[in-house]
Order: C-alpha cells, then sequence, then structure tokens
C-alpha cells in the first residue's frame, strides 16, 4: 500500500527516509511550531520548489534534456492566476480560467518548441528554450497593461484563502485560524500530491523509456522507440507540472512579477536544487528544495548571530558579516558538489546500498 | 507462431535493390542488390572497410541510402526511420556494444521486451506491476546465461556479458530478421559457444532470417548456409561456402589481401 503510493520507487536508505520524514512533518506543523509569516513563507515557498525542481528534474535528470524555458511556464503559471484573479476579480471562477489558460499556454508553447528542435540535437533545444524564455521576459514586462510590467500584480484570490478569511476567531495551539492557514495547506497538500504523481510517471514504463534515452539515444531508437515523441512528452509533462507549481505559487503570494517566477535567476536556483539534491533521483527536489530554501531564508540571520560576537575581530568578523550571505550560499553549493557529485540523495543511496551489497 | 507449419514461400523476407552510400567522394557501399530468404543463415564476409557494417545500417536504417532501396516482406521500407524499421520486425544486434550503462542488465532486456510490446506510453502503469513484461526478460537471461547478473548495472558488466546482453536485447525484440554484427568479437573461448548455440537454435526455429557478420571463417563454415562476400562496397561474390570459399574472386578479394596485408605486416 504505502509502497505502491510511492510507486514502489521508496528512498532505499535510512538517512535519506529520516530526512525526508522530518521535511514533511516540518512542513505539515510549521504553522503550529514556527507561527509567524516568515516561516509560513518559507515552508510555502519549500513545497512549490519540490514541484518545481522535480518537475525539472523529470526534463534534466530522467530525459537528459536541458531547459532553460521552465521557469517561464512557472511564470505563465503564476500571471495565470494574477491575469485572471486582477481581469475578472477574486472569483473561483476566474482561478479556474487562469489554470486552465496556463495549462494551455504551457502546453502548446513547450509542445511546440519541442516538436521544432528536439529532432535535432538536444543542444539545439537548450538553445531555443533559452531564446525563447528571453523573449517571454521581455513580452510579460512589455505588457504592463495586463501584467504589470517590471512591478507585477497585487492580486486578491478567492476570500477562502485569503488571509481576511476567518475559521474562528479562537487560536489553535498560537496559530490563528485564518484563510492563510487554508492557503498554506492547500500549497503543501496540492505540492505533496504533484510531487507522488511524478513519482508514478518516472516508475512507470514510460520513466524506463525516458531513462533508456538519457543513457543512450541511438539503442532506444534502435529498439523501436521513437526518441522525438518521448522527449516532447516529457517536455511537456514538465512544462504542466512547473505551471502548476506557479499557479500554487501565485495563489500563496497573491503577488507576481518577473523577479518572482520568470528570472534567470531562479532558473539558476531550481538548477542548483535539481543537482545539490541529486539528479534523476526526484527525491533529490524534496531535500535540494528544503535546504536551498531554508539556507536562503534563514542563512542571512545565522550570520548575524554570528558577526554580533566575533565582529571584533578584523577578517574573520568581516567574512562573517550578514551582507556576506551570498559568499556562504555559494560556498555550500560548491563543497556539496564536490563531496556529492550525484547529490545528496545519490550519496545516500549509494551508502546504503555499500553497507549491505547482497540486498537488491 | 501459426505460420510455422506453412510451406516456406520463395518470396524473400529481406531484399536490398541497388542500394548505395556515398560518403563525400567514398563510396562505402556500391549498388549491393541480394535477397535474404525465410530459414535462412547468410554470412557477410570481406575485409575490413568492406562495408558489411556499413550495408547493415542501411539495412536497419541507422544510416539513410543514398540511392536504392530495402524491401520487407515485399514492402518498400526505404523511407521509414529505424524505429519504424525495427517495428515491422529487423532486430539488429550491434558491433560496439550499445547498451543502457545506468540501468540494470534485467532493464535493458526489459526496456526491449516493453518496445516489442508496445507499451512505452504508458504514464501512469507501474513498471514494476507488468509481471508478464518482467517474466519474458528472466526468460531471455536465462536463454544467454545472464540470470545471475541480474540486478547489476549494464556498465559493470565484462565484455563478454555485454556482448551477450547485446544478443538478448535482439532476441527480446523477436523479429523476423535478426542482424548480428560480430557477435563473438573479444569473447573468450568459453563464452562463444553460448552465442553461436543460441544462433543455432534461432535458425533451428525455422521461419526466421539470419544475417551474419563475422571474420572467424570457421564459425562461418560451421553456421551458414550461404555467404556474400563485399569487397570495396560491392558484392563480389554470392553462394554456398564451399563454392563461394574456392571461387578465384574471393580468393583474390578477400584471402588475397590478407595474405598480401599478412606480408606487409612481415
Amino acid at each position: 500500500m504505502l509502497a505502491n503510493i510511492f510507486s514502489q520507487d521508496l528512498p532505499r536508505s535510512k538517512v535519506l527516509t529520516v530526512i525526508l520524514v522530518v521535511i514533511l512533518a516540518g512542513l505539515l506543523a510549521t504553522p503550529f511550531i514556527f507561527p509567524g509569516a516568515r516561516s509560513l513563507n518559507v515552508g510555502a515557498k519549500i513545497a512549490v520548489f519540490i514541484v518545481l525542481a522535480a518537475s525539472y528534474d523529470l526534463m534534466l535528470g530522467y530525459t537528459g534534456i536541458v531547459s532553460f524555458a521552465h521557469t517561464m511556464c512557472f511564470g505563465i503559471g503564476a500571471y495565470g492566476i494574477g491575469i485572471a484573479s486582477t481581469q475578472m476579480g477574486p472569483t473561483w471562477t476566474a482561478m479556474a480560467v487562469g489554470v486552465v489558460a496556463a495549462l494551455l499556454l504551457s502546453t502548446v508553447l513547450a509542445l511546440g518548441i519541442s516538436l521544432f528542435s528536439l529532432r535535432v540535437r538536444a543542444i539545439f533545444f537548450a538553445m531555443i528554450t533559452l531564446a525563447v524564455a528571453a523573449a517571454f521576459m521581455t513580452m510579460a514586462s512589455q505588457l504592463s497593461d495586463w501584467t504589470g510590467g517590471e512591478d507585477g500584480l497585487n492580486f486578491k484570490v478567492p476570500e477562502l484563502i485569503s488571509p481576511a478569511f476567518s475559521l474562528s476567531d479562537e487560536k489553535f495551539l498560537g496559530a490563528s485560524l485564518d484563510g492563510k492557514l487554508i492557503a498554506y495547506y492547500l500549497v503543501v497538500v496540492v505540492s505533496g500530491g504533484l510531487f507522488l504523481l511524478m513519482l508514478r510517471i518516472v516508475n512507470s514504463p514510460f520513466g524506463r523509456v525516458l531513462m533508456a534515452i538519457r543513457d543512450n539515444d541511438f539503442r532506444s531508437e534502435a529498439l523501436g522507440y521513437r526518441n522525438v515523441i518521448y522527449r516532447s512528452l516529457s517536455s511537456v509533462l514538465a512544462a504542466v507540472f512547473a505551471t502548476l507549481a506557479g499557479i500554487l505559487y501565485a495563489l500563496w503570494l497573491r503577488y507576481n512579477g518577473p523577479g518572482t517566477t520568470l528570472s534567470f535567476d531562479i532558473m539558476i536556483d531550481v538548477l542548483l536544487i535539481v543537482v545539490i539534491g541529486g539528479m534523476g533521483t526526484l527525491y533529490g527536489a524534496v531535500v535540494g528544495s528544503a535546504l536551498f530554501n531554508i539556507a536562503q531564508g534563514y542563512l542571512q540571520d545565522l550570520l548575524k548571530l554570528a558577526h554580533g560576537n566575533i565582529d571584533t575581530i578584523p577578517v574573520i568578523g568581516a567574512l562573517f558579516h550578514p551582507d556576506r550571505w551570498l559568499f556562504w550560499l555559494g560556498l555550500l553549493f560548491v563543497l556539496s558538489i564536490y563531496f556529492f557529485p550525484f547529490g545528496i540523495v545519490g550519496k545516500l543511496r549509494a551508502g546504503a546500498l555499500a553497507r549491505k551489497p547482497t540486498a537488491t | 507462431m501459426s505460420n510455422a507449419g506453412k510451406v516456406l514461400s520463395d518470396a524473400p523476407i529481406l531484399e536490398t535493390r541497388g542500394l548505395t552510400v556515398r560518403f563525400g567522394g567514398h563510396v562505402a557501399v556500391n549498388a549491393v542488390s541480394c535477397a535474404f530468404h525465410r530459414g535462412t543463415l547468410t554470412a557477410i564476409v570481406g575485409p575490413n572497410g568492406a562495408g558489411k557494417t556499413t550495408y547493415f545500417n542501411l539495412i536497419s536504417g541507422q544510416i539513410p541510402a543514398s540511392a536504392g532501396e530495402v524491401f520487407l516482406f515485399g514492402e518498400n521500407i526505404s523511407h521509414l526511420p529505424a524505429p519504424l524499421r525495427t517495428r515491422r520486425g529487423i532486430g539488429r544486434a550491434f558491433q560496439l556494444t550499445n547498451l543502457f550503462p545506468f540501468l540494470t542488465v534485467h532493464e535493458n532486456v526489459r526496456i526491449a521486451v516493453q518496445a516489442r510490446a508496445n507499451v512505452g506510453i504508458k504514464l501512469f502503469s507501474l513498471w514494476n506491476s507488468r509481471k508478464d513484461l518482467i517474466g519474458k526478460a528472466d526468460a531471455i537471461l536465462e536463454e544467454i546465461a545472464l540470470a545471475h547478473q541480474r540486478n547489476v548495472p549494464a556498465m559493470n558488466l565484462p565484455h563478454g556479458d555485454q556482448r551477450k546482453l547485446e544478443v538478448g536485447m535482439m532476441l527480446a525484440l523477436e523479429p523476423e530478421v535478426f542482424m548480428f554484427d560480430e557477435p563473438t568479437a573479444g569473447m573468450s573461448v568459453d563464452e562463444v559457444p553460448v552465442i553461436l548455440d543460441l544462433i543455432k537454435r534461432i535458425k533451428a526455429s525455422g521461419g526466421k532470417c539470419i544475417l551474419l557478420v563475422e571474420h572467424k571463417m570457421d564459425v562461418v563454415r560451421e553456421l551458414a548456409d550461404r555467404i556474400v562476400v563485399l569487397h570495396n562496397g560491392t558484392l563480389v561474390a554470392d553462394g554456398a561456402p564451399a563454392e563461394v570459399i574456392a571461387s578465384p574472386v574471393v580468393q583474390e578479394a578477400y584471402l588475397g589481401v590478407a595474405q598480401k596485408t599478412k606480408e606487409a605486416a612481415r
């Protein structure tokens, strides 16, 4: 039963299982054990980025194709909600229209790019996605009547998930039972469901063909698989999941702008999450997203704390200045890629396998 | 096979007509016309660079032909890409081992079994739930004597086992035309019989058409019903083994060249 929910692709490492349980429990309990807007934000962002990074892994780790248009789909989802809400009002109908329109646009774009460029070579696909993503970003900032340009859009969401809504005036375990809480759980639960769905896809007959294509595309063709169809389908699926992640993110933030979902900075973040977590494992997206977002959210505080105690020491004090947090984040990544070339999940699984070599 | 009992028809399973490919000014395969029949094993021999593997590539569709046609069951398949030719019944084991290195031995075969069963686009069913396909893959592993390596990633196999797996993947496709490209190359002496027995069994089962590129003349003598000799991309001899090996053209073109190179080496 449990094995089937996880598509018989269990963590296969005790340490990894513990880490995953901690992340899941942490996400579910955040509103009660770490009350406050900031921790909720980090929690929701972790959940959304799990979906975003896992969908990127579907393409990069499982199919072996590099795309730079992944955040474009993320942005399409977020803009879909934002534009639908500002144009039609914050109703559930508007949300549905936004969701459908965003999914359609992503699918058409991903399919178009794939069929146009994937027959040739994977590297050509990467370049085309870069061009399309850059064009889309310019368009989003130029069509300011719709998108709010560089400033982005502040919009309302349906009452049930907006902060103004209140279930009860009483607090429950220190958390106020309001729309924000409902929105938080919506994001976490839907993200979890989408993750399990992706886990199912990579463990289906289709998923194994993707891995075969990644390993040796010449041979998969020789066996009778038409690579272009599989690669296109993989990139469309990734686009759909990224769009859904964007939708969740917009519902949570009630804001969207180019810097929030579209920018290449986020593209790099996603790439780092996938690589640090472990390409081609999907669980890597969970570990990577949690690590990355916690580091991004709290490293500065940690440094502030450290700096307060040692700011009298000349060089080292300056190194631990809170403004240097990006330096430490960068160092963290360089070290983790150096020590875990197959990502954290890859390392943990290899370790578990080495400890009991007879198990299969 | 329902038609196994039928009288073998005279129509060839596979035929090439004037098959030609040029790489720049170099003609690698030059107007080769040849027909291959049901229940036969044809050895294709010739010195290195004679165009044997290129001829295979033209048949299975890895390289587009510059001119000429390929017919399978009388249907012109020249315009079809490799995957569709495979689905119509052309199976190929490659000379340079061509596996999925990060997948296990079982998964490699399973991918081929699945290609045959045509279930690749199933997105939401579980890979592990198809007991029929898993069983089929295991049966093939038994046949190629690799069952003990079932869960080893293909890249960790010794060379001889990789060659066997290569052949196993072709078996999984259950093709009508089997194309072996030097199946025993680089194998240790005690491994060779596994492959040879396998080829004999396929041949004995009748109804299939086997093409074999092979350098070892003893293997060719043992297995082939017919020998086709390629030299500089041209078909220079075609006939029963004893006849072809004795013919002056072959002595000159093939064995003669081999002798000359040996002399040159000295």
